[in-house]
Protein backbone atom coordinates (compact mmCIF):
# COMPACT_ATOMS: atom_id res chain seq x y z
CA UNK A 1 0.00 0.00 0.00
CA UNK A 2 1.11 3.55 -0.77
CA UNK A 3 1.42 5.84 2.25
CA UNK A 4 1.39 9.62 1.97
CA UNK A 5 2.60 11.74 4.86
CA UNK A 6 2.05 15.49 4.78
CA UNK A 7 4.63 17.42 6.81
CA UNK A 8 4.25 21.13 7.43
CA UNK A 9 5.59 23.86 9.65
CA UNK A 10 3.41 24.53 12.67
CA UNK A 11 0.94 27.36 12.17
CA UNK A 12 2.66 29.94 14.37
CA UNK A 13 6.02 29.57 12.61
CA UNK A 14 6.88 31.99 9.82
CA UNK A 15 7.02 30.13 6.50
CA UNK A 16 8.88 32.55 4.20
CA UNK A 17 8.63 30.37 1.05
CA UNK A 18 4.84 30.51 1.16
CA UNK A 19 5.00 34.30 1.50
CA UNK A 20 7.15 34.59 -1.64
CA UNK A 21 4.86 32.21 -3.59
CA UNK A 22 1.92 34.35 -2.50
CA UNK A 23 3.59 37.56 -3.72
CA UNK A 24 4.35 35.95 -7.08
CA UNK A 25 0.84 34.58 -7.53
CA UNK A 26 -0.65 37.92 -6.53
CA UNK A 27 1.50 39.70 -9.10
CA UNK A 28 0.32 37.19 -11.76
CA UNK A 29 -3.23 38.27 -11.09
CA UNK A 30 -4.24 35.62 -8.55
CA UNK A 31 -5.09 38.37 -6.09
CA UNK A 32 -7.69 36.29 -4.24
CA UNK A 33 -5.01 33.80 -3.00
CA UNK A 34 -3.75 34.49 0.48
CA UNK A 35 -2.14 32.80 3.51
CA UNK A 36 -0.07 30.48 1.32
CA UNK A 37 2.13 27.99 3.17
CA UNK A 38 4.37 25.37 1.61
CA UNK A 39 4.91 21.96 3.16
CA UNK A 40 6.28 18.63 1.97
CA UNK A 41 4.77 15.31 1.00
CA UNK A 42 6.58 12.06 1.75
CA UNK A 43 5.36 8.97 -0.11
CA UNK A 44 6.37 5.40 0.70
CA UNK A 45 5.30 1.81 0.17
CA UNK A 46 4.34 -0.61 2.98
CA UNK A 47 3.49 -4.30 2.35
CA UNK A 48 -0.29 -4.90 2.04
CA UNK A 49 -0.30 -7.51 4.80
CA UNK A 50 0.73 -5.00 7.52
CA UNK A 51 -2.16 -4.61 9.96
CA UNK A 52 -3.87 -1.27 10.53
CA UNK A 53 -2.46 -0.97 14.07
CA UNK A 54 1.05 -1.90 13.00
CA UNK A 55 0.88 0.54 10.10
CA UNK A 56 -0.14 3.41 12.38
CA UNK A 57 2.53 2.49 14.91
CA UNK A 58 5.31 2.21 12.29
CA UNK A 59 4.44 5.50 10.59
CA UNK A 60 4.19 7.31 13.91
CA UNK A 61 7.54 5.92 15.03
CA UNK A 62 9.27 6.85 11.73
CA UNK A 63 7.86 10.38 11.92
CA UNK A 64 9.04 10.86 15.50
CA UNK A 65 12.50 9.36 14.90
CA UNK A 66 13.37 11.02 11.60
CA UNK A 67 10.75 12.36 9.25
CA UNK A 68 9.35 15.15 11.45
CA UNK A 69 10.96 17.58 13.89
CA UNK A 70 8.13 18.14 16.34
CA UNK A 71 9.61 21.39 17.64
CA UNK A 72 8.73 23.09 14.35
CA UNK A 73 6.66 20.63 12.31
CA UNK A 74 3.42 18.66 12.41
CA UNK A 75 2.29 15.79 10.20
CA UNK A 76 -0.81 14.14 8.89
CA UNK A 77 -1.16 10.74 7.21
CA UNK A 78 -3.29 11.15 4.09
CA UNK A 79 -5.77 8.50 2.89
CA UNK B 1 48.58 19.21 30.17
CA UNK B 2 47.92 19.45 26.49
CA UNK B 3 44.46 20.14 25.15
CA UNK B 4 43.10 17.32 22.98
CA UNK B 5 40.36 17.73 20.43
CA UNK B 6 38.53 16.08 17.52
CA UNK B 7 36.50 17.11 14.49
CA UNK B 8 33.77 14.84 13.10
CA UNK B 9 33.43 14.68 9.32
CA UNK B 10 30.08 13.81 7.71
CA UNK B 11 29.49 13.39 3.97
CA UNK B 12 28.94 17.00 2.88
CA UNK B 13 30.87 18.64 5.72
CA UNK B 14 32.92 21.44 4.18
CA UNK B 15 34.40 23.24 7.18
CA UNK B 16 36.04 20.20 8.78
CA UNK B 17 39.46 21.08 7.35
CA UNK B 18 39.18 24.67 8.59
CA UNK B 19 38.13 23.40 12.02
CA UNK B 20 41.14 21.02 12.12
CA UNK B 21 43.55 23.87 11.27
CA UNK B 22 41.82 26.13 13.80
CA UNK B 23 42.31 23.54 16.54
CA UNK B 24 45.88 22.60 15.52
CA UNK B 25 47.05 26.20 15.37
CA UNK B 26 45.37 27.41 18.54
CA UNK B 27 45.48 24.45 20.91
CA UNK B 28 48.95 23.15 19.86
CA UNK B 29 47.67 19.78 21.09
CA UNK B 30 46.57 16.48 19.58
CA UNK B 31 43.76 16.86 17.00
CA UNK B 32 41.81 13.92 15.58
CA UNK B 33 39.61 13.78 12.51
CA UNK B 34 36.81 11.24 12.93
CA UNK B 35 34.62 9.86 10.12
CA UNK B 36 30.90 9.73 10.97
CA UNK B 37 30.71 5.95 10.57
CA UNK B 38 33.24 5.36 13.35
CA UNK B 39 31.86 3.85 16.55
CA UNK B 40 34.52 5.09 18.95
CA UNK B 41 35.81 8.49 19.87
CA UNK B 42 39.20 9.11 21.53
CA UNK B 43 39.08 10.77 24.97
CA UNK B 44 39.41 14.43 24.09
CA UNK B 45 38.61 17.74 25.77
CA UNK B 46 36.66 19.19 22.85
CA UNK B 47 34.71 17.77 19.90
CA UNK B 48 33.68 20.02 17.00
CA UNK B 49 30.76 19.24 14.71
CA UNK B 50 31.77 21.35 11.69
CA UNK B 51 29.83 23.41 9.18
CA UNK B 52 28.73 22.29 5.75
CA UNK B 53 25.77 20.55 4.20
CA UNK B 54 25.87 17.11 5.81
CA UNK B 55 23.93 14.60 3.70
CA UNK B 56 23.03 17.41 1.31
CA UNK B 57 20.74 19.01 3.94
CA UNK B 58 18.15 16.44 2.79
CA UNK B 59 14.88 16.30 4.75
CA UNK B 60 16.03 19.00 7.22
CA UNK B 61 19.48 20.49 7.88
CA UNK B 62 21.32 18.16 10.25
CA UNK B 63 18.53 15.55 10.37
CA UNK B 64 20.44 12.68 8.77
CA UNK B 65 23.76 13.49 10.46
CA UNK B 66 22.03 13.40 13.85
CA UNK B 67 21.40 9.66 13.25
CA UNK B 68 25.01 8.82 12.26
CA UNK B 69 26.83 6.00 14.07
CA UNK B 70 29.32 8.32 15.78
CA UNK B 71 26.54 10.36 17.43
CA UNK B 72 26.09 7.93 20.35
CA UNK B 73 29.75 8.54 21.21
CA UNK B 74 29.34 12.30 20.79
CA UNK B 75 26.40 12.22 23.23
CA UNK B 76 28.46 10.17 25.71
CA UNK B 77 31.30 12.69 25.34
CA UNK B 78 28.89 15.53 26.21
CA UNK B 79 27.29 13.59 29.09
CA UNK B 80 30.80 13.15 30.43
CA UNK B 81 30.97 16.95 30.89
CA UNK B 82 33.46 17.44 28.08
CA UNK B 83 33.18 20.29 25.60
CA UNK B 84 31.16 19.96 22.40
CA UNK B 85 30.96 22.77 19.85
CA UNK B 86 28.63 22.73 16.85
CA UNK B 87 29.33 25.39 14.24
CA UNK B 88 26.67 26.26 11.64
CA UNK B 89 25.56 22.85 10.30
CA UNK B 90 27.03 21.49 13.55
CA UNK B 91 24.58 23.68 15.50
CA UNK B 92 21.72 22.34 13.35
CA UNK B 93 22.90 18.77 14.08
CA UNK B 94 23.00 19.47 17.85
CA UNK B 95 19.38 20.65 17.83
CA UNK B 96 18.35 17.61 15.75
CA UNK B 97 20.10 15.31 18.26
CA UNK B 98 18.26 17.12 21.04
CA UNK B 99 21.41 18.16 22.93
CA UNK B 100 20.37 21.77 22.37
CA UNK B 101 16.89 23.32 22.52
CA UNK B 102 14.98 24.80 19.58
CA UNK B 103 15.48 24.47 15.85
CA UNK B 104 17.04 26.41 12.97
CA UNK B 105 14.66 27.34 10.16
CA UNK B 106 14.96 29.23 6.85
CA UNK B 107 16.42 32.74 7.10
CA UNK B 108 13.61 35.25 7.35
CA UNK B 109 14.49 36.95 4.04
CA UNK B 110 15.03 33.56 2.29
CA UNK B 111 18.57 34.50 1.26
CA UNK B 112 21.70 32.46 1.82
CA UNK B 113 23.84 34.72 4.01
CA UNK B 114 27.57 34.59 3.35
CA UNK B 115 29.20 37.60 4.94
CA UNK B 116 30.78 39.05 8.04
CA UNK B 117 28.48 39.43 10.97
CA UNK B 118 28.81 40.91 14.40
CA UNK B 119 28.02 39.19 17.67
CA UNK B 120 28.47 39.82 21.36
CA UNK B 121 28.21 37.56 24.34
CA UNK B 122 24.96 37.43 26.28
CA UNK B 123 25.58 35.15 29.26
CA UNK B 124 29.02 34.03 30.43
CA UNK B 125 30.17 30.42 29.98
CA UNK B 126 33.45 28.58 29.43
CA UNK B 127 33.29 29.13 25.65
CA UNK B 128 33.12 32.94 25.87
CA UNK B 129 34.95 33.48 29.15
CA UNK B 130 37.79 35.54 27.57
CA UNK B 131 35.36 37.87 25.76
CA UNK B 132 34.62 41.14 27.51
CA UNK B 133 31.03 42.28 28.15
CA UNK B 134 29.85 44.41 25.20
CA UNK B 135 32.92 43.43 23.14
CA UNK B 136 31.77 43.17 19.51
CA UNK B 137 33.20 40.22 17.58
CA UNK B 138 33.43 40.14 13.79
CA UNK B 139 32.89 36.57 12.62
CA UNK B 140 31.64 35.32 9.22
CA UNK B 141 28.33 33.53 8.69
CA UNK B 142 27.42 31.27 5.75
CA UNK B 143 23.96 29.78 6.09
CA UNK B 144 20.50 29.38 4.66
CA UNK B 145 18.84 27.95 7.77
CA UNK B 146 20.15 29.99 10.69
CA UNK B 147 16.92 31.48 11.94
CA UNK B 148 16.76 30.20 15.53
CA UNK B 149 13.27 29.28 16.67
CA UNK B 150 11.89 28.00 19.96
CA UNK B 151 8.58 28.41 21.76
CA UNK B 152 8.07 31.02 24.50
CA UNK B 153 8.38 28.49 27.30
CA UNK B 154 11.77 27.29 25.95
CA UNK B 155 12.94 30.86 25.42
CA UNK B 156 12.17 31.65 29.06
CA UNK B 157 14.12 28.57 30.13
CA UNK B 158 17.09 29.61 27.95
CA UNK B 159 17.05 33.03 29.61
CA UNK B 160 16.51 31.83 33.17
CA UNK B 161 19.29 29.25 32.86
CA UNK B 162 21.55 31.82 31.13
CA UNK B 163 21.96 29.50 28.11
CA UNK B 164 22.12 32.24 25.46
CA UNK B 165 25.83 32.51 24.62
CA UNK B 166 25.88 34.92 21.67
CA UNK B 167 23.51 37.37 20.02
CA UNK B 168 23.81 39.26 16.73
CA UNK B 169 24.41 42.98 17.03
CA UNK B 170 25.26 46.04 14.99
CA UNK B 171 28.86 46.39 13.83
CA UNK B 172 31.09 48.58 11.72
CA UNK B 173 29.98 47.28 8.28
CA UNK B 174 26.63 45.76 9.17
CA UNK B 175 24.33 48.40 7.61
CA UNK B 176 22.72 48.80 11.01
CA UNK B 177 21.40 45.26 10.84
CA UNK B 178 20.99 43.90 14.32
CA UNK B 179 19.40 40.58 13.51
CA UNK B 180 20.65 39.21 10.20
CA UNK B 181 18.47 36.12 9.86
CA UNK B 182 15.33 36.72 11.93
CA UNK B 183 16.33 34.57 14.93
CA UNK B 184 14.22 34.94 18.05
CA UNK B 185 15.81 37.68 20.19
CA UNK B 186 18.72 37.77 17.67
CA UNK B 187 20.13 34.56 19.13
CA UNK B 188 23.39 33.50 17.40
CA UNK B 189 24.45 30.73 19.79
CA UNK B 190 23.13 28.79 22.78
CA UNK B 191 24.48 26.27 25.25
CA UNK B 192 22.87 23.34 27.01
CA UNK B 193 21.88 23.71 30.66
CA UNK B 194 25.26 22.43 31.90
CA UNK B 195 27.01 24.84 29.50
CA UNK B 196 29.48 22.29 28.12
CA UNK B 197 27.72 22.13 24.71
CA UNK B 198 27.63 25.22 22.48
CA UNK B 199 25.95 25.63 19.11
CA UNK B 200 26.55 28.78 17.07
CA UNK B 201 25.81 29.84 13.49
CA UNK B 202 28.88 32.13 12.96
CA UNK B 203 32.17 30.45 12.00
CA UNK B 204 34.98 31.20 14.49
CA UNK B 205 37.29 28.87 12.50
CA UNK B 206 37.10 31.38 9.64
CA UNK B 207 38.36 34.21 11.86
CA UNK B 208 41.57 33.28 13.60
CA UNK B 209 44.58 33.46 11.28
CA UNK B 210 46.59 36.44 10.05
CA UNK B 211 45.15 35.86 6.57
CA UNK B 212 41.58 36.17 7.85
CA UNK B 213 39.89 39.57 8.05
CA UNK B 214 39.28 39.13 11.75
CA UNK B 215 40.96 37.08 14.45
CA UNK B 216 38.07 37.29 16.92
CA UNK B 217 37.32 33.57 16.54
CA UNK B 218 40.45 32.82 18.57
CA UNK B 219 38.67 33.97 21.71
CA UNK B 220 36.52 30.82 21.84
CA UNK B 221 39.47 28.42 21.95
CA UNK B 222 41.39 30.80 24.23
CA UNK B 223 38.43 30.82 26.60
CA UNK B 224 38.34 27.00 26.71
CA UNK B 225 42.07 26.65 27.25
CA UNK B 226 42.42 29.36 29.90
Amino acid sequence: MRIKILVRLKGQILEPQGKVIEQSLNSLGFTEFSNIRQGKLIELDLPDNVSKEEKAQKIDSACKKLLVNDIIEEYEVLG
Amino acid sequence: MSFKSAVITFPGSNCDRDALCYLKDLTKGEVHNIWHEETSLPKVDLVILPGGFSFGDYLRSGAMASKSKIIDEVVKHANDNRYLLGICNGFQILTEIGLLEGALIRNKKLKFLGKNCFIKKKFKNNFNFSIKDNQILQIPVAHNEGNFYCDTETLNLLKNNEQIAFEYCKGEFSNNEENINGSIEAIAGITNKKKNVLGMMPHPERAYSDFHQSQDGRLIIESLIS
